[in-house]
């Protein structure tokens, strides 16, 4: 456990990605199986651990600290892991076994034994250690580390190309023995079956216009429309369907009336919708569905979704990944040539330049769409975000000005300023009521001014949030509004991030509930 | 009753303690630019706070000083006021106002832990304690200093291309990181930032032995391989910084116990050494003064206010302004 918890505590502290990927690579070639193979699944997020959860040291915690004690203190440091291992006091001198001993034991006890288990590993080790450990089973070790640069240190490592690890990324599993003797070349690349694993997602760079589009020709791009729900990837072969998430999560599970319905040899890629027959409906109904983890028949039947498919990367077992778009999509045009519901063919924008593609996109009464897609029609499939290839072109947000009400302190490298504001407008009674929570679109500097601002008009607390004065008005941006029985104002906001703080507007000034309601919703 | 408002202004003498703007008369408990300024009338104080008051601010920084030697009281109108060591650098004072009836303890900045350059803290009991909060959370809890510089050291000895630039507070930190170093057996020549080597003089005068020292100027980049260099945090990222090369930059602070607060500043090497209490010293100074009634000046007070309640004791917060936790170091 030393080396894992030195690793994490030397790549939480190192902010050059080259010095970054050189501890990894020390720590690779210096860590025996299958120890490395536990840190490279806990550094790629692909740890589960499944009867410890971060809920289980926060009660751990509280039997030994004062509940507001831990909450304030939660509060300061912004991290549960570190939280916990700060306010835990080392009993017994031991060390601790190694990661893949630790993980091992603890998988095979349960209920009071795992609990006495665990409490003896916290006793026996330093705050870094007891970090590290209690990281794993947290979510996300936030040190500054993506799998991304994982992988590319394990291609460092090996000497192989990146892309090559990621192709077969998803058909590895722990501990990575064959991953390991391939890149020390003791053995041949593993052998991965492309068609029971999920495959690496193509995504798309934001536009920006002058760069990206005066020189590009339309005839070289197609358009499609940039629905409004979530990634979703349809791997089909002869033992049944799966579906996973942007993230590579199974979800096969969510949405049985898909996965049950579709047949075939393929992979596709699409976007998964609120909505029957090819009709959406808005984000807001599809997030009924995604807060149910496995729906009842009646409850799909009034909540259907199906999914408007874009791309293909694998058909009749033919791997098309390095096959032009183009190609791609004549392959799906035939195979939507009938009807497969719940799958639909999402239909190219006709468009002669780019003038005319700027007003489709922003056809702003249309709730379905965020805007338009464009792809290079040449592009291959390219896991990850490859540059020049795809491009979304959002519809421009929508403005409201608001007031400041609330203000809580970030999470990780932000946990030291008040990051995250809840703004409001008043109602017809004259009352100032939420209608959002913001976290982004404000620089450095704006953050530090926002935070003194906080910090010096706190008018009252609850816990860790802060209630201040009702002085500044901020401009938001966001992209769809409709309407909520989940909040006090009645309205919910898509996606809402800070424009420009009007530290110059009164309060006076800023629309009401009622105009925002008429001038949006009606 | 002695009568003492939040400002801490002591009304039956006209006396404040530690007042961040000029007045007639002032007790100063320690030289830290948050706690000393310079304009006041009379000033009362350890002798060393006075000598650092005149380093920093001129010899006629205040019209006239007065100073007293650690538990040896002095009469001012009906109150007797004590100094006692803080430990928290050199000459840093806690205050004792007493009368025949009540007996208030100001704890100014202090810890409680040993740091043989410095005289020891001592508990003073008393009715009312204004004490410090600055580390108030039960997750400080800080490690022997010999762990932090030993961590340090091993680093120096692995990486002899990189120079290893510390940030330490001008006044004190600076002096007690080189002293660690010293104590630890660390022989090499330290380079130190021009705002701080007066200071060290100082310190090497009161017979704290701070070996050879040099001033950190560009002459030849090659000079500082290996090297380490003390500069106040605010230079480490600052232009003065860019004349060293392969720089690993380490931070002296009790703040540096939170990891995700380093990695904000960007530090590689936190080095969690404070001047300041931590959590259990705090509580534990608490309780040994047997204070019925304590106030909270700066810091974390929340914590500690809500602390005091569940032993019983009665706490409020001062909210002194101009120190926020930023103003530690």
């Amino acid at each position: 456990m030393k080396a894992f918890s030195n690793l994490l505590t030397n790549l939480i502290l190192t902010s050059s990605r080259n010095r970054k990927i050189s501890l990894l690579v020390e720590y690779f070639s210096s860590t025996p199986d299958p120890d490395r193979g536990y840190a490279l699944a806990a550094l790629t997020g692909s740890l589960k651990v499944k009867n410890i959860k971060a809920a289980f040291f926060k009660e751990l915690v509280r039997e030994k600290q004062d509940e507001y004690l831990f909450a304030l203190s939660y509060d300061y440091v912004g991290d549960l892991a570190e939280t916990v291992s700060l306010l835990w006091d080392k009993k017994n001198d031991g060390d601790i076994p190694s990661l893949s001993i630790l993980l091992d034991s603890l998988a095979k006890v349960k209920g009071e034994d795992l609990k006495r288990n665990i409490i003896d590993i916290l006793d026996s080790s330093d705050a870094d250690q007891r970090w590290a450990f209690i990281k794993l089973f947290t979510g996300g070790l936030r040190i500054g580390v993506s799998s991304r640069l994982v992988k590319k240190a394990l291609s460092i490592y090996g000497n192989v190309d990146l892309n090559e690890i990621e192709k077969i990324w998803h058909g590895l599993a722990l501990p990575y023995i064959n991953l390991f003797a391939w890149l020390e070349k003791r053995d041949q690349k593993p052998k991965i079956s492309f068609y029971d694993i999920f495959h690496p997602m193509m995504l798309a760079h934001p536009l920006v216009l002058e760069k990206d589009l005066t020189t590009a020709n339309p005839k070289d791009f197609i358009a499609e429309y940039k629905w409004d729900g979530i990634r979703i990837q349809i791997v089909s072969y002869s033992e049944g369907c799966r579906l996973y998430s942007r993230t590579g999560d199974d979800v096969t599970n969510s949405f049985p009336e898909i996965s049950k319905a579709i047949k075939g040899n393929f992979v596709l890629d699409g976007e998964l919708l609120a909505g029957i027959d090819n009709e959406p409906k808005t984000f807001n109904d599809l997030q009924q569905r995604l807060n149910k983890k496995s729906p009842t028949e009646k409850f799909i039947k009034t909540n259907p979704s199906f999914v408007k498919v874009y791309d293909v990367l694998f058909f009749n077992g033919l791997d098309l990944r390095d096959n032009p778009l183009n190609e791609r999509k004549k392959i799906l045009n035939s195979y939507f040539n009938k009807n497969r519901s719940p799958l639909f063919l999402s239909e190219t924008i006709k468009f002669r330049n780019w003038e005319e593609l700027n007003e489709i996109r922003d056809i702003s009464d249309n709730q379905i769409h965020e805007g338009v897609m464009i792809k290079l029609t040449s592009s291959p499939y390219i896991s990850g975000r490859p540059r020049g290839k795809w491009f979304k072109w959002k519809r421009n947000p929508k403005l409201v000005d608001a007031i400041i009400m609330y203000a809580q302190r970030g999470h990780g490298k932000r946990s030291s300023f008040y990051s995250d504001y809840t703004f409001g407008v008043f109602n017809k009674d004259e009352e100032l009521v939420p209608i959002g929570k913001a976290y982004s679109g404000f620089t450095d500097e704006e953050l530090n001014r926002l935070d003194k601002f906080v910090r010096t008009k706190t008018i009252k607390r609850f816990g860790p949030v802060r209630e201040v004065e009702k002085t500044l008005v901020v401009e938001i941006a966001f992209d769809a509004i409709s309407l909520s029985k989940r909040h006090k104002s009645g309205v919910a906001l898509r996606f809402p991030r800070f424009k420009r703080i009007r530290w110059d507007k009164p309060i006076c000034e800023v629309e009401t509930l009622e105009q925002i309601r008429e001038s949006f919703l009606e | 009753m002695i009568s003492i408002d939040n400002k801490l202004y002591i009304k039956d003498i006209d006396t404040y303690i530690d007042p961040f703007f000029p007045v007639e008369r002032a007790i100063i408990t320690h030289g830290h630019a948050d706690h000393a300024r310079a304009g006041h009338k009379h000033v009362l104080c350890t002798p060393a706070t006075s000598e650092i008051m005149k380093i920093r601010y001129g010899e006629k920084c205040a019209n006239t000083f007065q100073t007293i030697e650690y538990g040896h009281p002095v009469k001012i109108g009906k109150i007797k006021v004590t100094l006692f060591p803080a430990a928290h650098i050199l000459g840093s004072a806690q205050v004792l106002l007493e009368t025949s009836k009540q007996r208030v303890v100001v704890t100014g900045d202090y810890k409680t832990t040993t740091d043989r350059h410095l005289d020891p803290f001592e508990i003073v009991p008393c009715d009312l304690l204004i004490t410090e909060a600055t580390f108030g959370l039960p997750i400080f809890k800080f490690n022997n200093p010999e762990i932090e510089i030993g961590r340090l050291l091993d680093n120096i000895s692995k990486n002899k291309e990189n120079t290893f630039l510390i940030g330490a507070y001008s006044l004190g930190k600076a002096q007690r990181i080189i002293w660690l170093l010293r104590e630890a057996g660390f022989s090499d020549d330290i380079f130190v930032h021009g705002s701080m080597d007066k200071l060290c003089d100082f310190y090497n005068n009161k017979g704290i032995k701070l070996g050879t020292l040099r001033k950190a100027t560009i002459e030849n980049k090659r000079d500082f391989k290996g090297k380490v260099v003390v500069a106040p945090p605010s230079a480490l990222k600052d232009r003065w910084s860019r004349r060293f090369e392969n720089i690993t930059r380490c931070y002296a602070s009790g703040w540096m116990q939170v990891k995700q607060r380093a990695k904000q500043s960007q530090i590689e090497i936190p080095l969690v050494i404070s001047d300041h209490s931590d959590w259990n010293e705090l509580t534990n100074t608490i309780i040994q003064t047997g204070a019925e009634k304590v106030w909270i000046t700066h810091g974390r007070e929340d914590a500690l206010q809500y602390w005091c309640k569940t032993k019983g004791i009665k706490a409020e917060p001062l909210s002194l302004q101009h120190r926020d936790e930023t103003s530690e170091l």
